[in-house]
């Protein structure tokens, strides 16, 4: 996928060289060509509707062929593939926190091996940042009080620059990490390293520790909802809409569970803004996301619906290296 | 190519018909306060010129060692807001429009000139307040001002600068309605539409931005102020707002803000090229359309700025081909003007040499836009060191080489001096390699993955750093000398004909200086803009009768 991003770099580097080649050489050419000589006078034209609409329209087609190619490319950037391992991210001034679905967590460095599709499921705890790794060819702002997605794959060991890429304070600059890619093998026993068990075995915890298990309960005869295998299917809201149950629906529902109400239930639910850190939420989307896996031990999502009724919300994006 | 006679005894005009600081700050001449904005312009010019050396300075070396964190992200911010809200947006219009206009349409003035004076007095007070705040502490939440870091955890003077910048909004909303309303009215007998110069043209429609533009900053401003001040939940999502809110309502000012800054820039090359190839712009018609154009498309693209912001796919899509259009009258006037050289009779004064370092900038810019408007390639190097470069490419090389370009084809007329040639031309070529030697490593740092705002960074961008910073002091010499010899020449320079380049348009009939009420009787037009022709082959216009 960087090779997709390069390749049109490289394709647009020679056009717009060809192009500056072009004026740079008509400028020089008709300056020297026309310079001032006693009694010749210049030669009036008046303009020519034939070479303006040339050189109106070729632009004009070179520019689709550019604009065509650069959104063939997003689009792949911001469809993450659907095997993907997930990790979550958790930006704050001035560091990156990690959690990888088997419930590694680290700081500031992203282990991940080759070959394999990671999708990065990201929020923040305070201002905007940007999660950017040039190597890969990705950025993806990461905004508070909501997820933003982005993707990548791996393809050489190595270790690589993660920078924060929106400015977000006194350490900016000093908010940087790195990507550690390995082989697979070397994951694996760096994998079976510490951990506090997998992320979704996390939020059914604390799925029970808040009481939510209560109304949430998996006979439907609850207060709430019914969960198991809700995640990323449509649900029919009370207003008549239908929307994907995605990460940033699930989320919103904790937060803020009156703003879009199932169908057919009451608006009982009390919000969990405050109660709950980022990190544990992203444990409880992991575990209601776990609800609509048949295999279950690791979680893996379909892939986040297309964009839909909330057109600003934020959407999956995310890419790959070649 | 300076002939005609010189007048030996100085004739009254604008600058000797009245002494004494009154004179000059109760004036209501356009011509006095279009030289009270020269003076409070360049001022703001030279600190944000500082602000920018300082920065050159700092990442000299890769790790932080000339100043604090927080000092070199004040500098960045400060260094942003004083160059696009107190000297860019200001620059041509305020100035050289400010001067040139009422004599380009053939009126005593502009249509308000009370008004005209407020809006320098709002500049003033906005300037004021602009300095307060940086010499009490400063701001350091980048000139965009981006929520809730501005609203809720910047520690420094936000409330401040922002009503600074809402102020100077008003000055500039007022110059806007202030060109539109002399432009439709009070055009002199003759003085038809399709023979407006392309200054006036590229003035009218920087004044629709101004107008219709410049409101929605202001109200976004006051929003980051109430939200701040009084915790009204509007950007910050802790306090119910979206923070992509913000930059909707940020960049829908500040998009088309870069036509405010490059339009007049436009006008005034377009006026020298003709001049110096002894000819009619190519494509009159075409090049006035083009200016109208970018300013109405130039509304519809602001979304690109945000393409990793977190925007839908479809948003990102749409904007991204709206851009694409923009594009399209810009390249219009680059082949226009490459165009009008063909078969002229080419002089190289340094109005020229700055006339041909603007089209070489700006179409490195506008091509480096192309790279820009490209989804794909957008998420790599957005917040980069290559958006830093485009934007300097047009905002600087393109909008400042246009205003230098100006200052010395109007000089003489503004002065009633000659400034020294030679100097000159030198001056336009140290600012055209000092330019590119600053800012062209900055699209390979770019591209190589250097973040923009950065106070300290990997030392494997170093070599690229230096680079860009030794062009800026180059750059920087290039832009002291101008200021040095423009000031040698009010009191040793050669006095200047009426009309040194023997240049087509109304301003070039009247005497330099020209009179309070620049002309003398109502001037009738009767010819057609840059009639070179007819000046070259003897005919005189009428009005130079008068002059």
């Amino acid at each position: 996928m960087a090779g997709n991003v390069d390749a049109l770099f490289i394709f647009l580097v020679i056009l717009s060289g060809l192009m500056t080649l072009l004026i740079f050489s008509a400028l020089v050419y008709f300056a020297a060509r026309y310079r001032h000589r006693k009694g010749v006078l210049a030669e009036q034209i008046e303009g020519s509707t034939p070479l303006e609409l040339t050189w109106s329209i070729i632009p004009l087609g070179v520019f689709m062929v550019i604009f065509v190619w650069g959104a063939l490319v997003y689009f792949q950037q911001r469809t993450p593939a659907r095997d993907a391992t997930e990790v979550y991210v958790v930006a704050k001034q001035w560091m990156w926190k990690l959690e990888h679905a088997e419930g590694q967590r680290e700081i500031n460095s992203l282990h991940v091996p080759v070959g394999r599709n990671v999708k990065l499921i990201m929020t923040s705890q305070d201002v905007i940042h940007s999660f950017f790794v040039p190597e890969f060819r990705i950025k993806q702002d990461v905004l508070p009080g909501r997820y933003t997605v982005a993707w990548f794959q791996a393809t050489k060991p190595g270790t690589y620059h993660l920078f924060c890429a929106e400015y977000c304070g006194t350490q900016h600059s000093g908010m940087i990490g790195s990507i550690v890619v390995m082989e697979p093998a070397q994951y694996e026993a760096w994998m079976s390293g510490g951990s506090n068990g997998p992320l979704s075995a996390t939020g059914e915890k604390i799925f029970a520790e808040l009481g939510c298990v209560t109304c949430h309960r998996s006979d439907s005869q609850g207060r709430g909802p019914n969960l198991q295998g809700v995640f990323g299917k449509p649900v029919q809201l009370e207003d008549g809409r239908m929307i994907t149950a995605d990460e940033n629906y699930v989320r919103e529902s904790i937060l803020d569970p009156g703003a879009k109400m199932v169908k057919g239930f009451k608006p009982v639910m009390p919000t969990f803004q405050g109660l709950v850190s980022e990190e544990q939420l992203n444990s409880l989307v992991a575990y209601v996301k776990s609800l609509s896996d048949s295999v279950g031990a690791r979680p893996r999502s379909a892939s986040i619906s297309a964009p839909n009724s909330a057109p600003d919300q934020a959407q999956p994006q995310g890419s790959k290296v070649q | 190519m300076a002939t005609a006679t010189v007048p030996q005894v100085e004739r009254e005009n604008y600058l000797n018909k009245e002494y004494g600081v009154g004179s000059w700050l109760l004036t209501t001449d356009h011509k006095r306060i279009a030289l009270l904005y020269l003076l409070s312009i360049t001022f703001f010019f030279f600190i944000g010129g500082f602000f920018a050396l300082l920065i050159r300075l700092e990442l000299l070396t890769p790790a932080g060692d000339l100043v604090q964190a927080d000092t070199y992200n004040k500098l960045f911010t400060m260094h942003g807001q004083v160059m696009v809200f107190f000297f860019l947006i200001p620059s041509i219009p305020a100035v050289l429009g400010n001067f040139l206009i009422p004599l380009m349409v053939g009126a005593k003035d502009l249509a308000f000139p009370r008004i005209n004076l407020l809006s320098w007095y709002l500049f003033i007070i906005a300037g004021i307040m602009m300095m307060h705040c940086m010499l009490t502490g400063g701001v350091d939440t980048g000139w965009t001002f981006y929520t809730p870091f501005s609203t809720a955890f910047s520690n420094t003077k936000v409330i401040e600068a922002g009503l600074a910048i809402f102020v100077s909004g008003f000055s500039s909303i007022l110059t806007g309605l202030n060109f539109v309303v002399t432009i439709h009215r009070m055009r002199a007998p003759g003085m038809t539409w399709s023979r407006l110069p392309i200054f006036v043209w590229s003035h009218y429609a920087t004044s629709i931005i101004q107008i219709l533009g410049t409101p929605v900053i202001a109200i976004t401003l006051v929003l980051v102020v109430a939200e701040r001040a009084l915790h009204l939940g509007i950007f910050d999502p802790k306090l119910g707002g979206d923070p992509l809110l913000f930059q909707h309502l940020f960049w829908f000012y500040s998009h088309p803000a870069v036509y405010i800054m490059i339009l007049p820039s436009m006008g005034v090359v377009t006026e020298i090229i003709p001049c110096f190839s002894r000819k009619r712009v190519f494509g009159y018609t075409f090049v006035a359309m083009a200016s109208i154009a970018i300013a109405v498309f130039g509304f519809l693209v602001w979304a690109h700025h945000m393409f990793v912001a977190g925007i839908s796919v479809y948003a990102a899509l749409i904007f991204s081909l709206l851009s694409y259009s923009v594009a399209v009258p810009s390249a219009i006037k680059v082949f226009n003007w490459t165009a009008t050289l063909y078969k002229g009779s080419i002089h190289y004064d340094a109005p020229m040499l700055y006339a041909f370092g603007f089209v070489g900038l700006f179409t490195m810019g506008g091509l480096t836009g192309l790279f820009l408007a490209a989804l794909g390639i957008d998420v790599h190097v957005t917040d980069t060191y290559f958006v830093v470069a485009h934007f300097h490419y047009i905002m600087v090389g393109g909008a400042v080489m246009g205003y230098l370009g100006g200052m010395h084809f109007w000089w003489p007329k503004i002065s009633g001096k000659l400034y020294p040639e030679g100097w000159a031309r030198l001056a336009a070529l140290i600012v055209f390699i000092g330019f590119n030697l600053t800012f062209f490593p900055q699209f390979v740092l770019g591209y190589l993955g250097m973040p923009r705002r950065y106070y300290q960074y990997p030392p494997e961008y170093q070599v690229l750093n230096v680079l860009s910073t030794a062009g800026a002091t180059v750059l920087a010499v290039g832009y002291l000398l101008p200021m040095v010899y423009f000031l040698w020449s009010m009191r040793y320079g050669k006095p200047a004909p009426d009309n040194p380049w023997k240049a087509a348009g109304l301003e070039w009939t009247v005497q330099s200086p020209p009179t309070t009420f620049n002309f003398p009787e109502q001037p009738v037009v009767t010819w057609e803009a840059y009639n070179y022709d007819e000046i070259d082959k003897g005919h005189k216009q009428e009005a130079q009768v008068v002059g």
